[in-house]
């Protein structure tokens, strides 16, 4: 009798008792998980929806995403309609006022950059596409910056208590980036005016930063997987004096780059689109030195 | 002796009698904390001014060096909805081969209310949806569903949701009020287009009438944990099957419900739950409408549902299984009045249940399986003979599905189901498009 007392008690406080950081991020992707860990270090408990190895768009509002969303101080999403098939659900379902739009605890990180390809045609036969433009842009560390900052003055607005910590972390993420991204420039100097074709529209914003020319998609219209027919098309059109390499991310099926790289030539290569996307881009300055590295690898190839 | 200097005299005389040093210290302590407050503040304001800085800077930049027509920086951010209000429209479409007919369709033993029974045969457009949904302010957010249907030749319109929720509500509450499909069960609340077959499973016809929604109002809380806890109450008008006549001065049915669920890993999660509702019924019609029988009563529902996902590294767009089954139980007590009859007293406890599974190998295509059954204690001699009387056999379905979407806004289904609900087997044919323009649908678990 006891012990069911006891079992009934642990069952009904153990789930009000919980492990408290000062703030509870929830990130859409591992990018923004990453980056708040940057920036809270010991002070912040960090979630991410999604792992590398999944589709962002195509996310279920589990429970268990509902259960985090609901304890969330901060919500931290790519946005631009990426999540759209499921975040407007969990902040519906999770009763927590605290991280909806409009709110210091919601963040959408795409909002703060300048997005490639808005277009005001909406029209879904060409695709799954995003009016608000390419959500992609964690793939450009330069947003990332512009991001960091606004991302660390609403923590510090939402934790007083810790925010010096917060400005420390960030000072020094700050100076680390910077510097990293002047090496990785340097580095990806070679890759200047490369052409590439990409599995699905993820890579603009890599693509701006580092001078590569997107010349083709796998994915004919956004959203629908490759078919035959636009890959024949593809092999018709491209050869290796026309394109460099395919790129495809880890989520995305092998099949469709690994046909066109065997009837083509081109060199096909798995890039990380997120932190945790390779097993080497372990946090954010390693995820874009695995992109540098496989992108560098990939050209000596050619040569 | 001005105010000023008496202040300071006993300033000076209580800090000579309570020890000089300690309030100093403690003076220091103030101060040091009035100075740290001012520096988090400026610190605050000077990231905030970086931030701007970085993004003004950012931009510039971009535009310099943008080859596309400069576009306006996209500061509006998507999680609400782009367009103001979100409109959608979901087209559903289907031909169905089967030797039934839907007026007349009947199971032995259950009594039919609301949308339940088959669909009409040969082609037929079902309803074409329409929804309507925004934020109406910082506070509440406001639901429309409008199913335009043809009936008798003519197009009739309906209000089949229509609801205002509460979004600023403190610890996790949170207040629906207007009328919707109730959270009881798994499917009950998932509009048709969602389903995985074409038509609702046995139980949820039979006890529920296909969905049951009524006008109401309904209260959920979310736990605070990390285990996913919902717990809910609804109070209803009571004018909608299983209940009817809006008893209890307009408060007739009544219902509870608590889910939970959780990941297992990156491959699986699960849900599962249980709800009751609590019906009450005057005079509620079923069979055929121009001579129906019609019950007075209680009409209890305990639902318990399961539901459990697996898709590789959970990557659902490549590859994704869903298995999912409810149980029912439904009590009524009451009395029943046959065509031209008196009143006769009826109590009786019966059985529902149904699992499914579905699968996608590979991206567009799904292959599905269901099984669905039903079960009766006796109503008696009182209704021996009588469609309310005892049923030879457990009624019973068998149905397989499988379907093609070539985008997520549209998917075309072929279903095949073995109908064993007596009075005779018969094998049903359904071809079924669903397609959705306007507003993204939501990815509900």
């Amino acid at each position: 009798m006891n012990y069911l007392k006891l079992i009934l008690a642990t069952t009904l406080v153990l789930p009000f008792v919980v492990a408290r950081a000062d703030l509870n991020v929830f990130a859409c992707e591992p990018e923004w998980a990453a980056l708040a860990a940057e920036i809270g270090a010991e002070n912040v408990t960090t979630y991410s929806a999604t792992t590398a190895l999944q589709d962002p768009h195509y996310i279920q509002a589990r429970p268990s995403l509902i259960a985090k969303v609901r304890r969330a101080d901060i919500v931290i999403c790519s946005g631009a309609q990426l999540e759209i098939g499921w975040l407007p659900l969990l902040l519906q379902k999770a009763n927590n006022r605290k991280i909806l739009p409009g709110t210091e605890g919601y963040v959408e990180a795409s909002s703060l950059v300048k997005r490639i390809d808005t277009t005001t045609n909406v029209d879904r036969a060409r695709g799954d596409i995003h009016p608000m433009g390419n959500p992609h842009v964690q793939t450009n560390p330069r947003n990332i910056s512009v991001i960091a900052t606004e991302l660390t003055a609403r923590m510090m607005k939402l934790d007083v208590a810790n925010a010096p910590a917060y400005q420390t972390n960030y000072n020094s993420f700050a100076r680390r980036w910077s510097e990293a991204i002047e090496r990785w420039e340097q580095q990806a100097l070679p890759l200047k005016n490369k052409r590439a074709i990409t599995h699905h529209n993820s890579w603009v914003y890599l693509a701006r930063w580092l001078g590569i020319e997107v010349v083709a998609n796998l994915e004919e219209i956004p959203g629908v997987p490759p078919t035959a027919g636009h890959l024949s098309t593809l092999v018709n059109r491209f050869d290796t004096n026309s394109v460099d390499f395919i790129i495809r991310s880890p989520y995305q099926d092998v099949r469709a780059s690994k046909w066109l790289a065997e009837r083509t030539g081109i060199t096909a290569i798995e890039l990380p689109l997120t932190v945790g996307g390779t097993t080497d881009a372990t946090n954010l300055f390693t995820f874009f030195d695995a992109i540098i590295e496989r992108l560098l690898a990939a050209s000596n190839d050619l040569e | 002796m001005s105010n000023g200097i008496r202040g300071g005299l006993l300033y000076v005389l209580a800090i000579f009698f309570t020890g000089g040093a300690a309030a100093q210290t403690e003076d220091i302590e103030l101060l040091r904390a009035a100075l740290n407050e001012l520096r988090q503040d400026y610190e605050l304001r000077i990231t905030a001014l970086e931030a701007r800085l970085a993004n003004a800077e950012q931009q510039a930049s971009q535009m310099a060096s943008a080859s596309t027509a400069p576009a306006p920086v996209a500061r509006n951010v998507s999680a609400g909805r782009a367009f103001n209000p979100a409109i959608g429209v979901i087209f559903q479409g289907q031909a169905w081969n089967h030797q039934k007919d839907p007026d007349r369709f009947s199971i032995q033993g259950f009594p039919l209310g609301g949308e339940a029974g088959p669909f009409e045969e040969g082609l037929a457009i079902g309803e074409t949806e329409i929804n309507v949904s925004a934020n109406v302010d910082d506070k509440f957010t406001a639901w429309l569903t409008l199913p335009v249907a043809i009936e008798d030749g003519e197009a009739a319109v309906e209000i089949e949701e229509a609801w205002l929720e509460t979004t600023a509500l403190p610890n996790g509450f949170s207040a629906r009020f207007g009328r919707f499909f109730s959270a009881i069960g798994y499917l009950n609340s998932k509009h048709a287009h969602s389903w995985d077959f074409a038509d609702q499973p046995l139980p949820y016809q039979v006890f529920l009438g296909d969905q049951f929604l009524d006008d109401g109002v309904q209260l959920r809380w979310i736990a605070p944990s990390d285990l996913y806890i919902e717990l809910g109450a609804e109070v209803f008008r009571g004018s909608r099957f299983p209940g009817a006549g809006a008893q209890k001065s307009g408060y007739g049915n009544r219902s509870l419900f608590i889910n939970t669920g959780a990941d297992v890993g990156t491959d699986h999660s699960w849900l599962a739950g249980v709800s009751h509702l609590a019906a009450t019924a005057l005079d509620r019609p079923s069979g055929d409408e121009d001579q129906p029988l019609n019950f007075s009563g209680d009409a209890d529902t305990t639902i318990a549902h399961f539901v459990w996902k697996w898709s590789p590294n959970g990557n659902w767009k490549q590859r994704n299984f869903v298995f999912q089954g409810e149980w029912f139980r439904t009590t009524q007590d009451g009395t029943y009045t046959l065509p031209g009859l008196m009143p006769r007293n009826y109590d009786i406890d019966q059985r529902g249940w149904y699992a499914q599974m579905v699968y996608q190998p590979f991206p567009r295509w799904r292959f599905g399986a269901r099984i669905e059954g039903l079960s009766s204690d006796d109503s008696g001699p009182a209704f021996a003979g009588t469609v309310l009387g005892q049923l030879p056999d457990d009624p019973r379905r068998y149905s397989l599905m499988t379907d093609w979407s070539n985008s997520e806004f549209s998917r075309l289904r072929l279903q095949y189901t073995l109908d064993d609900t007596g009075p005779f087997n018969s094998d049903q044919w359904g071809l079924q498009y669903i397609f959705s323009i306007g507003a993204h649908g939501g990815h509900s678990f």
